[in-house]
């Protein structure tokens, strides 16, 4: 259980997917000029990443490095993304409307989400087990999802300001993205071994 | 007669015509991929911190971009609608695959740097944009300079930020590889030999502290927000509104 919330921890604060990795900068940027559907975006990316990360984790384990066909790697992964988006889709559209129309167009548009590929890839590259993947998806997602939030909110307000026409727009997007990673790496002194025995082996 | 016919023909299909060389320059700048599309930029940020693994990345994207467009140009009339996304997925994710183990085999330090992200090349939003948008409805020979203009544009962002993080946060340029050289930085010298060059090599070279604001990978987003300031200053056109 320390394991657990060590990784969650890690993975939301510390090691965020947006602000240290730039995972999924396309959506991030493209729709983070509201509120409303940051929100939308952000949960349906906490969904699938808590979804995908164990399965993968199985197929590789079981089939892929099992059965000595790591290079299919990237098909397979990317092949259960996309069916795993498109199922999720329906299981939603069908249980609960009210959460699909809220989620709209941005659950397909997941499977191209590079945080989703690459929280599987870094799985593999770590060496994570199951638990600690499960932790690894539920945490990234959430980093993801208070990462777009707060730069949501700042580009509503900041609308208002009197910015250089040049920089209107996407140029202050990715200034502001850049500042906040700043502010997250001060995060980097926390030592996760505080919650749990396990420290990263460094 | 004769001759206006025969320029009319020439006109049709020209192999390397005006439009032609269009597709491959408007992404350098006025259509850049990731300063005014805003496509690709996971990648994009998180390789940059040196020159030599950058370029090694834009060649990449450059491949995967240029044959995934002429596969999925050529099969595009036999591709059903509702399944396309798949498809392209597959062409990209295959290609890809290719690229890694290539990389692998030729130069295992690099791969071991670039990690992740060669993979993620399956889920930039270029190659996947420019099949969509371009691939799929224009001939081959034509998505083909299309694929490579669209990533020359990704990869000429990706050597200029490479190269003004390095040059800042270590003096040097190209560290890595075999054409390694120090510009302002202290270190082993490849440019100048310092010890012969006695007290003037001395005033000028090595007395750079290196900044280690510009190796963290924040410091891409200061460097892409300050190219997209200068390409919208000289261009007012591209200035968003929104």
């Amino acid at each position: 259980m320390g394991d657990f919330i060590n990784i969650f921890i890690r993975s939301a604060f510390i090691e965020n997917m947006i602000l240290a990795y730039f995972l999924g900068m396309c959506s991030f940027l493209a729709v983070s000029k509201s509120l409303k559907t940051a929100f939308g975006l952000g949960l349906a990316v906490i969904f699938v990443l808590g979804i995908t990360m164990p399965i993968n984790w199985l197929i590789n384990e079981y089939l892929l490095v099992s059965f000595e066909v790591e290079f299919l790697r990237f098909i397979v992964f990317i092949a259960v993304i996309a069916s795993m988006v498109q199922l999720v889709e329906m299981v939603v559209e069908k249980f609960s409307p009210s959460l699909y129309a809220a989620l709209g167009i941005f659950l397909p548009l997941i499977t191209v989400n590079c945080a989703i590929l690459g929280g599987s890839l870094f799985m593999v590259s770590r060496e994570y087990n199951l638990s600690e993947s499960v932790a690894f998806g539920l945490g990234g997602g959430f980093g993801w999802f208070l990462a777009i939030i707060a730069i949501a909110a700042i580009r509503e307000r900041i609308r208002y300001s009197n910015v250089p026409p040049a920089l209107r727009g996407l140029g202050m997007a990715f200034l502001l993205t850049g500042l906040m990673g700043l502010a997250f790496l001060s995060l980097s002194g926390i030592d996760p071994a505080v919650f749990g025995g396990w420290s990263p082996a460094k | 007669m004769a001759t206006s016919t025969e320029a009319k023909v020439a006109e049709k299909e020209p192999l390397f015509g005006k439009k032609e060389k269009a597709l491959l320059t408007d992404p350098l700048l006025d259509n850049n991929p990731i300063t005014i599309q805003v496509l690709g930029v996971c990648s994009a940020l998180a390789v940059t911190s040196l020159i030599y693994p950058s370029l090694v990345m834009a060649v990449a994207v450059v491949f995967v971009c240029a044959f995934s467009s002429l596969a999925t140009s050529i099969l595009r009339n036999t591709i059903p609608k509702a399944v396309r996304l798949i498809v392209q997925l597959v062409i990209i994710a295959t290609l890809v695959t290719l690229v890694n183990e290539a990389l692998k085999a030729i130069n295992y330090p690099v791969y071991k740097q670039l990690s992740v992200y060669i993979g993620l090349i399956i889920t930039n939003c270029i190659v996947m944009g420019r099949l969509e948008a371009f691939a799929m409805a224009n001939k081959p020979w034509r998505s083909f300079l299309d694929g490579i203009g669209n990533g020359l544009g990704y990869g000429l962002i990706l050597v200029v930020v490479g190269a003004v993080r390095e040059i800042f946060g270590k003096g040097s340029l190209f560290a890595g590889s075999g054409i390694a050289m120090n510009i302002i930085g202290a270190g082993p010298q490849y440019w100048i030999d310092t010890a012969t060059a006695g007290q003037w090599g001395n005033t000028f070279f090595g007395w750079y502290a290196n900044n280690n604001l510009m190796v963290m990978s924040v410091a891409a987003m200061f460097v892409i927000a300050v190219l997209i300031w200068i390409q919208r200053s000289r261009n007012p056109k591209l200035v968003d509104i929104s």
